[in-house]
């Protein structure tokens, strides 16, 4: 994407018909650490790369609770998401203050997109720099949507965004078929894979990415830190002895027969 | 906030007018109750005008959305009112077009906030509603009053109904009650209420709402009897009495 003569404003249009400050949004989400969702009937999974600026600072919080039966992960420009977020947990609030009754996420989804599209109108505002993952519940059961700074939003049985989740997408574009059945742990699992493949090799560790979990029973929580290392532990150690799903059975093959059961060694099947 | 009854005319204050302070046509008392596979609701289509009874074809239930019946007492103006603030609130809910749907329970909060807000502007809508519903095999049955108090329970009545019929209710109200002996529960009811509710009119409907949806009977008449012997001569007891 080149500098032109059309980008400055939200409001000019380009001959070819595009808006590139809203373009230019989107890029900014691409450039955030990734974040992937996938949901099944019942469950829904988010899951993040958690990169910290150095050693020394904290995490950047990307997923949040907005509500008992919906979370969002964010991509790009964290204050940004943050500021959606409380948006949304104001809207949620208000609803169940009203009503007496959880917000259906369809509905939220359809808000936070139609305050998106007014900043892409406007000559004094300008578009949120952020992509949104939203999980959630309602009546015709587990959704996932994934909210544009467009104002576009769409309904997504898995998804990545951010860098490299062309890779993580991918790996759920094989396996997607079988989420609607699958298993809140085999929905985890997949999820901490797909964030696997977005690491290009780096060691996947709890204390790089981050795993939140709503489902119909279970209210939107953040996974703790031990919970995650072990379902990190646990798939990686199946990973060296068998093939633990007919995919991946080429990969782990290669892996088994080349390195040391040891995972630092090996680096991990990159599908690019 | 007082009520002075000889400023009112000629020196009541605009404000005065700008706030319901008495009702003028009023519905009686609305009573219902779970059973087996729902809600059954009755009320008298009397339209009183103080002590006189003035209306006497006015339907005191309506349907709400898909999923709900409202009942109302207190005053006629102000439930139709309520009918308006609803039906926008469900035309807002279709539009969504989505799968979702308000429920009952949705509807009944709905209604309490709007009661309780009116009231804290000491502009109350001067209505008790009854609002019943079943949707996903739930069935719901609450109550909420002109300022704003709600609750559910099993069975719940308005105004005399209060009274007169909950004592009945709690009695011989249990669990999967048929349809018929819910019927002929209310109709015990609302037979107490006609003798001895002054603004009660013998022209009544029952309403039914299942999961199939919602039913109102055509309007009909309860028998009564009123042949006891202390009536053929009253002043037996006393003389010189008329």
């Amino acid at each position: 994407m080149f500098r032109n003569q059309y980008d400055t404003d939200v409001t000019t249009w380009s001959p070819a018909g595009r808006l590139f400050q809203v373009e230019y949004a989107m890029e900014a989400v691409k450039q955030g650490s990734a974040a992937i969702g996938l949901r099944s009937k019942t469950h829904v999974i988010l899951a993040c790369v958690n990169k910290a600026s150095s050693e020394l600072s904290s995490h950047q919080k990307k997923i949040f609770k907005v509500d008992d039966h919906i979370g969002v992960a964010i991509a790009g420009l964290t204050a940004d998401g943050r500021v959606l977020s409380r948006y949304m947990r104001n809207e949620c609030i208000n609803y169940n203050f009203t009503y007496e009754s959880p917000l259906p996420v369809g509905r939220l989804v359809v808000q936070l997109a139609d305050k998106a599209q007014v900043c892409t109108q406007r000559s004094w505002k300008r578009p949120y720099g952020v992509g949104l993952l939203v999980a959630g519940l309602d009546e015709s059961g587990a959704h996932l949507y994934y909210n544009c700074p467009s104002g576009n939003y769409f309904e997504y049985q898995a998804f990545a965004i951010g860098s490299r989740s062309q890779a993580a997408k991918t790996y759920l574009e094989r396996r997607f078929e079988n989420f609607m059945g699958s298993s809140r742990e085999d929905l985890i699992k997949d999820a901490l894979i797909s964030v696997r493949e977005t690491l290009q090799g780096e060691k996947l560790k709890s204390s790089i990415c981050t795993v939140a979990v709503v489902g119909v029973g279970e209210a939107f929580h953040i996974l703790d830190q031990e919970t995650v290392q072990q379902l990190i532990d646990s798939f990686e150690l199946v990973r060296e002895d068998e093939p633990p799903a007919p995919e991946a059975g080429d990969a782990v093959a290669d892996q088994s027969e080349a390195s040391a059961p040891v995972a630092e060694e090996g680096a991990a099947p990159m599908d690019i | 906030m007082d009520q002075k009854p000889f400023s009112q005319g000629l020196l009541s204050s605009e404000a005065d007018s700008q706030r319901t302070l008495y009702p003028y046509v009023t519905g009686t008392s609305v009573v219902a109750l779970k059973y087996k596979d729902g809600i059954l609701m009755a009320a008298d289509m009397g339209g009183s005008y103080g002590s006189t009874l003035r209306y006497k074809s006015v339907e005191r239930m309506k349907s709400i959305g898909k999923h709900s019946l409202l009942g109302a007492s207190g005053e006629l103006s102000d439930f139709q009112e309520i009918l308006r603030y609803l039906d926008e609130l469900i035309l807002y809910d279709n539009m969504w077009d989505d799968g979702n749907s308000l429920g009952p329970k949705e509807v009944h909060s709905y209604l309490t906030r709007v009661m309780y807000n009116r009231r804290n502007k000491f502009n109350p809508l001067w209505s008790s509603l009854v609002l019943g519903g079943v949707k996903n095999g739930e069935k719901y049955l609450g109550m909420v009053s002109m300022i704003g108090v709600h609750f559910e329970d099993n069975h719940v009545a308005t105004g005399f109904g209060n009274h007169l019929a909950r004592p009945i209710l709690r009695e011989e109200w249990h669990e999967n009650l048929s349809f018929e002996d819910g019927v002929k529960l209310l109709e015990k009811c609302m037979r107490v209420l006609l003798y001895r509710d002054r603004s009660a009119v013998n022209k009544l409907q029952i309403a039914k709402i299942t999961e199939e949806g919602v039913t109102v009977s055509q309007p009909y008449s309860l028998k009564t009897f009123w042949g006891f012997s202390a009536f053929s001569n009253p002043t037996v007891g006393a003389e010189g009495s008329w």
